[in-house]
């Protein structure tokens, strides 16, 4: 029939959203959309992955995004399986390889991989015919993660174009950042990213994304703030003096928000670290999206397998005609 | 070559009528539990102009729902890229209800087959009926429909248009038969 169909340019793999168009981006987004109704329904499962078998090969430790992701597939009908691989000694390039050997093996069809060094995604595309999706991949990106960001930004405004967006927090080591910063400003979002001199990347002013030092001057500028989990381990590593000096500096408290000209929604990839980088009266308030956050992840990452299982693109033309 | 002959099968007036005849027999049944399901894209508007239907000249105030049949489809993985989805909205809970599924043109009976599957995970209906503004044969599966506006008999690669005002111009119901010519 006569639907019109955004143009897309998936192709086997979501490595990430840099080289995805705006047009591409919108695309999964509105697919996500009647993705959400089927969590809803008393039997939350489709037909649509039946059959197929999918692999979520986690070289990290998440929580959140592993079941986020299991969740998607179950509820599409895919058999899971998970293997957690951690530590030092797969993460070197040679055991990814025959990583991606054994899978093939299997005769699996896809893969979401979590890895600790950037480029492995793409690194395991190249060499399986499955299709690969970026569960996070080192200081790189995670597109799962901008998608469901930029989805709840969507409900909640209703719109990204012209929106301010400041991403708080710990920018030169998070894939999130990255994602995010590419996503906003392909669907026309103003992006401006706020923290510690040592944790913004130096160069980043050359991405179009304004630069602020105080949290104060963020939440004057911003219709809406992404604040990052500051790791643990930075701290150790000297990048910041302490978590109660970070959290005087730079934490998201109630009292700094009631400065704001306008209501400004609040998001956080999780998991938090209360008190530390967001206050709870914060997180757990009016203007945090922090759960809507979490259960928009199953529908955008469902909307991502559902067009990734489709194949090749140039079959478009066929599949309008099946349509009828 | 291959020439196209386009033929008018019902217009605005038919298509009413053919509608208010579907409505008394959908009436006739009763109203216990009744709930119109309309398959994306011109079921749901055709199940809207029947509902408003029962409730003008029947009094039986039917609600209605949507279905997109998408996600339940048997050709998926031959297809290749994925299908725009539209949004599902079933109201309430349709366990011990009759469900009489709207649909503009019965064909294969592969739609029905996904519609019934689909709403089998939204509950157990007491019943489930199938309503259809045309039924133009070729059935692949055992399927037919309770109540049947117009018959035709169209060729396989016959084209049967329904046309509503919401989505196209018009409403009506063409025939686009597809000839070879010498």
């Amino acid at each position: 029939m006569n639907e019109t169909r955004p143009k897309m340019e998936l192709g086997k793999d979501l490595i990430g959203l840099e080289h995805l168009s705006g047009e591409t981006i919108r695309g999964i987004l509105d697919t996500a959309e009647p993705f959400k109704e089927i969590s809803e329904r008393a039997i939350k499962k489709v037909p649509v992955l039946r059959g197929k078998t999918i692999v979520n090969l986690f070289f990290e430790p998440s929580t959140r995004t592993r079941i986020s992701f299991e969740f998607a597939e179950k509820r599409l009908g895919a058999d899971t399986v998970n293997v957690a691989a951690s530590g030092s000694s797969v993460v070197k390039g040679e055991t990814l390889v025959d990583t991606a050997r054994n899978l093939e093996a299997m005769r699996i069809d896809m893969v979401v991989i979590r890895h600790g060094s950037s480029g492995a995604a793409q690194f395991l595309a190249d060499r399986i015919p499955s299709n690969v999706i970026n569960g996070g991949d080192g200081q790189h990106e995670h597109p799962t993660q901008a998608l469901l960001d930029l989805l709840t930004l969507r409900d909640s405004f209703g719109r990204i174009e012209g929106l301010k967006v400041c991403i708080v927090g710990d920018v030169v080591h998070s894939r999130v950042a990255r994602s995010n910063i590419y996503g906003l400003q392909k669907l026309g979002a103003e992006v401006a990213v706020c923290g510690p001199k040592s944790l913004i990347p130096a160069s980043i002013e050359d991405m179009g994304v304004q630069v602020f030092t105080h949290v104060e001057d963020a939440i004057q500028w911003s219709d809406a703030l992404n604040i990052l989990r500051l790791q643990l381990e930075r701290m150790n590593a000297g990048f910041i003096p302490s978590l109660r000096e970070y959290n005087r500096v730079y934490g998201v408290t109630k009292s700094r928000l009631e400065q704001a000209p306008r209501e400004i929604v609040v998001l956080h990839p999780g998991p938090m670290n209360r008190g530390v980088e967001i206050d709870s009266d914060v997180a757990d308030g009016p203007q945090s999206v922090i759960l809507p956050q979490v259960t928009n992840g199953v529908a955008v990452r469902m909307a991502v397998l559902y067009l990734l299982a489709g194949g090749a693109p140039e079959r478009a033309e066929e599949a309008k005609k099946g349509e009828a | 070559m291959v020439r196209e002959d386009t033929q008018l099968l019902l217009d605005a007036g038919g298509v009413e009528e053919v509608l208010e005849r579907l409505a008394r027999d959908v009436a006739e049944q009763g109203d216990d539990g009744l709930l119109l399901v309309g398959i994306r894209r011109r079921g749901v508007q055709l199940a809207a102009r029947l509902a408003s239907i029962l409730k003008e000249s029947h009094g039986i105030d039917a609600p209605t729902g949507s279905l997109d049949i998408t996600l339940y489809r048997d050709d998926l993985h031959q297809i290749g890229p994925m299908p725009v989805i539209g949004v599902t909205e079933i109201p309430g809970d349709i366990t011990g209800s009759r469900v009489v599924i709207v649909d503009d043109v019965l064909f294969t009976g592969r739609t029905i087959r996904a519609a019934l599957q689909e709403l089998a995970d939204f509950g157990r209906p007491r019943k489930i009926e199938l309503c259809v503004l045309v039924d133009r044969g070729g059935r692949e599966l055992p399927i037919q429909a309770d109540y049947v506006g117009l018959n035709v008999a169209a060729g396989e690669r016959d084209l049967v248009e329904v046309r509503v005002p919401e989505l196209d111009d018009g409403l009506s119901v063409t025939l686009v038969s597809a000839t070879e010519a010498q």
